[in-house]
């Protein structure tokens, strides 16, 4: 019974992120609209779209190889696991354990390993400049959250997530200057990760800063679609991600029953509109920044996460 | 029996060789030696792997060669058995795969008699119990790979790798020779037996610390004593260029565990230090060295570098925690250091397999000539994305495997005294993050302009599938870093008694967990399940793919590439390995390497084409070897005149010499 009642935990985890994923994006480009005086597309648009995309036909380059055919698939499944794999409403997620917190960021990049490699399949220009440009920023962004994981870890003494999450939530955490630095730190990945203004630009298409459409410039139909859906899920990933490890209130325990997740669900979604909000703020008083100008901007989180983890290495209580 | 089993493979490998000089011409040279070696290549792994697995008691043996007084002495202890099963494993891939690649050589009695020689002188190297034996061995596998790098020595660029790799080998060994004398001590026991029970002062410790890592690292290819390593392991056929980066390093790595922690007895936190430093800045600089190259094999050639840093990352660490007596940490970074030896040895042979592959179907290994290759060669171009992903430690695959045991061991050392190490360790944690996440941007640059795009250049348009042979050892290799990525407890515990015996403990039983997890210290810590995450992916991305199709539409039209509305027909517009280089090498390649770009801009009116110009500096080869270079010539020079005087000056030379030994003599006695 109870393997029956963490199934059904999981699974309902599992479609809740996807549900929601195209949600958070509509929300936020209705929060970027209003901010700027715009009425803005209904925040159900990305549904829209995602239907829309699966009913047209592919337009497929014509020297495109299987790689290019495959990369969607791969792309979202490695997405779609990661992003289960974050306690969202719950944290005794039945598969929790199969992959801690350094898996789940790995599992990321192998997304973008294949998202890169399609982008340069065709052969484009405009792909090789997205996919070179992504690698760069990647190189930083992804030590970055490493060294995020190890300040956590150290304080911790867990690299799993759900640990994670429960230690933070308990009275034991307190007020600490490397989880200061740290939550800085994410914020800054997470937008690099998202390709979020001032890294890129997601709403521009003719541009030659652009980094993550640059790279999908070639997809169309239902693959673009598979793939939008993943690019959603990520910024759903990190939002959840901040919020389960910098908020981690009401999330459902272990052997919580209905109402729990019931509370969980409420505040998770509650949650995700707050940071989408506030997303929506962020890009609205930022300008986008010159991409070598980028490398700065992500080596400041790494540096960051880098002093959040000699702090931890120096003192028990810092 | 198994090391009279291995010794009896080594003896047929010599055989093998002599029958090398015999048949080169013939035209069953070529599958006779491969077919031969292969053969006893497996045995010798069936019999390395039985003696690893069963943890027997070692068995050793004295055979009455070379020095009388001594014998030579051979023994298959656990690290043994396991560096055994890392040769043999790699060299029967290599020769199966030699089987197919083989056939294109132009020069077959250039290769065939050195090949079993070489492999011979691995196997024998990790046998040797002795340290006259180890040297000689070891003198024996460098002098042969050498005369493998120089097969093609038309190419005077294979001449400079030969003629520096000499050097260097010459150089590694000699230090390796004065580190065994210190060993030994005044009273020359030269078994390894015997040396360990020694008593070593700090003085000696740190002597010794340092040949080693001058002599084995040099071989392995620790910065800054890399640099022989990229410029020969690429001038060799492509099945010795894996053997030499995907083996051989793996045998100077074997050469640094066996004297430092083994036979030195407990180190001590300095010894950490200077391992941790140096392993941290050559995992980096490997790596981008690496992205800087155009050179297909010259650049998975780098790219050994990085990876031999991960495995002494994970050396320094396990030296650290066995100073200070915290022997569980110790195994861990121990075992993940090995794993990561084991999970090297696969996929770099199989990406050297896949560059040979491409160089027999193109000729080429500029990857700024290639181009498209995956339509051409699908099934090589497959298995060279495997031995891509697995490279970039992307999960489920090995290379995640222990790059994660690695930070899970670098996580345990806030609990070390020791604040040098406490400020180090975050540090190299944070270059192996960087040098992980490089290392994928290296791959995607490798695989990307190698097999995607469109081609550049006809050869690479008219490329054809590689052989049987080939592919069904590149497709071995594969499948084995899927399996020790998705099952990597069995290969934890198989590594067992190797820390057992060298830090007297062990990373918890792994194959008894649930879902076969790996477990390294306790449950609430850490868990990672391999396959667990394979199944998620493969179920996730089915599912998907069939409510795709079975949801949405299936009209495909192929079509021009969109290009925002901008297509080019040349291929010459695609992004290059360069280009695809190129903020990398301006984000670090500044600090690194003093990159300057340079645009030459022709004035209006003027119709010639703007040129940008990149400099590179390889400041190691600056700093180091180029003022050693200098003081030699210059030293040459100096002495040149003595080559030139009359015999009254020669004969008054050497009287005074005399006079002057004789009066040294007088005063020291």
């Amino acid at each position: 019974m109870a393997l029956i009642r963490d199934l059904a935990v999981q699974f309902a985890e599992m479609l809740l992120v996807l549900a929601l994923a195209p949600g958070l994006v509509g929300l936020v480009r209705k929060a970027k609209a209003r901010l700027t005086r715009r009425r803005g597309a209904s925040i159900i648009q990305p549904y829209r779209d995602l239907l829309r995309l699966i009913r047209k036909e592919v337009v497929l380059a014509e020297n495109a190889s299987w790689l290019f055919r495959v990369a969607p698939y791969v792309i979202f499944a490695a997405t779609w696991v990661a992003a289960a794999l974050v306690p969202t409403f719950a944290t005794g997620l039945m598969f929790s354990w199969s992959a801690d917190l350094i898996a789940i960021i790995a599992l990321l990049a192998s997304a973008r390993f294949f998202l890169a490699l399609a982008g340069m399949d065709v052969g484009t220009s405009f792909g090789g400049i997205g996919a070179s440009r992504e690698v760069m920023i990647a190189s930083l962004a992804e030590p970055a959250m490493l060294m995020i994981v190890f300040t956590l870890a150290l304080i911790v003494g867990s690299t799993q997530l759900a640990t994670i999450a429960g230690f933070m939530n308990s009275a034991a955490v307190g007020l600490r200057v490397s989880l200061g630095l740290a939550l800085f730190a994410l914020i800054i990945v997470a937008i690099a990760e998202n390709a979020r203004i001032p890294v890129d630009n997601p709403a521009t298409h003719l541009e030659l800063t652009m980094v993550h459409e640059a790279m999908v410039l070639e997809y169309s139909g239902r693959h673009l679609a598979v793939i939008e859906l993943a690019a959603a899920l990520k910024l759903l990933l990190y939002v959840s991600l901040i919020a389960c490890i910098f908020a981690p209130w009401g999330l459902a325990g272990p052997e919580a029953g209905l109402a729990a997740a019931l509370i969980g669900v409420l505040t998770y979604v509650a949650k995700l509109a707050v940071g989408g909000v506030l997303l929506a703020v962020f890009e609205t008083a930022i300008a986008k920044m010159r991409v070598f100008r980028v490398p700065q901007f992500i080596g400041a989180a790494l540096m960051l996460g880098l002093l959040a983890t000699l702090l931890r290495f120096f003192s028990g209580s810092l | 029996m198994s090391l009279v089993v291995v010794l009896a493979c080594v003896g047929v490998l010599l055989v093998a060789s002599v029958l090398g000089i015999g048949t080169a011409r013939t035209r069953a040279g070529t599958p006779l030696v491969y077919g031969v070696s292969l053969a006893a290549c497996t045995v010798a792994l069936v019999a390395a792997l039985g003696q690893l697995l069963s943890n027997a008691a070692a068995p050793a043996l004295v055979l009455p060669l070379a020095l009388p007084w001594l014998g030579a002495h051979f023994r298959i202890d656990a690290l043994a058995a396991f560096f055994l099963v890392v040769v043999d494993l790699g060299g029967s891939a290599a020769s199966l795969y030699a089987l197919g690649y083989g056939t294109h050589e132009s020069a077959p009695q250039r290769v065939l008699p050195f090949y079993p020689a070489f492999l011979a002188g691995m196997n024998l190297v990790v046998l040797a119990d002795d340290a006259f034996t180890f040297l000689l061995c070891w003198e024996f596998m460098s002098l042969t790979s050498w005369a493998l790098v120089m097969s093609h020595h038309r190419d005077a660029d294979n001449r400079r790798a030969g003629y520096i790799y000499l050097v260097m080998a010459s150089f590694g060994t000699f230090a390796l020779m004065l580190a065994f004398g210190l060993l030994a001590g005044p009273t020359g026991g030269y078994a390894f037996e015997v040396m360990r029970t020694g008593q070593h002062g700090p003085l000696i410790a740190a002597l010794v610390l340092t040949l080693v890592l001058l002599g084995a690292g040099s071989k392995a290819g620790l910065v800054p004593l890399h640099v022989w390593l990229p410029l020969a392991h690429p001038a060799a056929p492509s099945h010795v260029s894996a053997l030499m980066s995907g083996v051989m390093t793996k045998v100077a790595v074997y050469g640094f565990i066996r004297i430092v922690l083994d036979l030195l007895g407990t180190p001590s936190w300095w010894s950490s230090m200077a391992v941790l430093t140096l392993a941290g800045i050559t995992t980096v600089m490997g790596v981008l060295y690496a992205l800087m190259q155009h050179d297909l094999k010259r650049l998975l050639a780098y790219h050994t570098v990085e990876n031999i840093g991960i495995v002494f990352i994970g050396l320094g660490l396990a030296l650290g925690f066995k100073a200070y007596a915290m022997p569980l940490a110790a195994a861990l970074a121990l075992t993940a250091a090995l794993f990561h030896v084991f999970n090297h040895s696969l996929f770099k042979s199989l990406l050297f397999f896949g560059a040979g592959s491409v160089l027999t179907a193109t000729g080429e290994r500029d990857m700024e000539r290639l181009g498209g290759l995956i339509h051409r060669m699908p099934l090589a171009a497959f298995a060279f994305l495997v031995g891509c992903a697995a490279i970039s430690a992307l999960p489920p695959l090995n290379g995640f495997v222990s790059e994660w045991l690695t930070f899970q061991a670098i996580l345990l050392s806030p609990a070390v005294p020791q604040w040098g190490l406490k400020i180090l360790v975050p540090g190299v944690g944070a270059l192996l993050a960087l040098s992980a996440a490089l290392a994928a941007a290296c791959f995607v640059k490798a695989y990307g302009v190698t097999f995607l795009g469109r081609p550049r250049t006809p050869v690479a348009e008219k490329a054809t599938e590689t052989d049987r042979f080939s592919l069904v050892a590149m497709f071995t290799l594969a499948a084995l870093c899927l399996l020790a990525g998705i099952l990597p407890g069995f290969v934890i515990d198989a590594l067992a008694p190797v820390s057992q015996a060298l830090i007297g403990s062990r990373v918890p039983v792994q194959a008894s967990d649930p879902w076969l997890t790996i477990v390294p210290i306790a449950a609430s810590r850490s868990s990672y399940d391999g396959l667990l995450v394979f199944v998620f992916i493969g179920l996730a991305g089915l599912t998907t793919a069939m409510a795709i199709h079975r949801f949405a539409s299936h009209a495909l039209r192929r079509s021009a590439a969109w290009d925002c509305g901008f297509p080019d027909p040349s291929p010459a517009t695609q992004y290059t390995a360069a280009s695809f280089a190129q903020p990398i090498r301006r984000v670090y390649g500044t600090l690194a390497f003093r990159a300057r770009e340079r645009v030459e801009m022709p004035p209006p009116g003027d119709a010639r084409p703007a040129v940008l110009h990149v400099s590179l500096r390889d400041l190691v080869w600056d700093w180091f070897y180029a003022p050693v270079e200098g003081a030699v010539a210059t030293a040459a020079g100096r002495l040149n005149q003595f080559q030139f005087l009359t015999i009254r000056k020669y004969l008054s030379l050497v009287f005074a010499l005399l006079v002057i030994l004789l009066l040294v003599l007088a005063i020291w006695l």
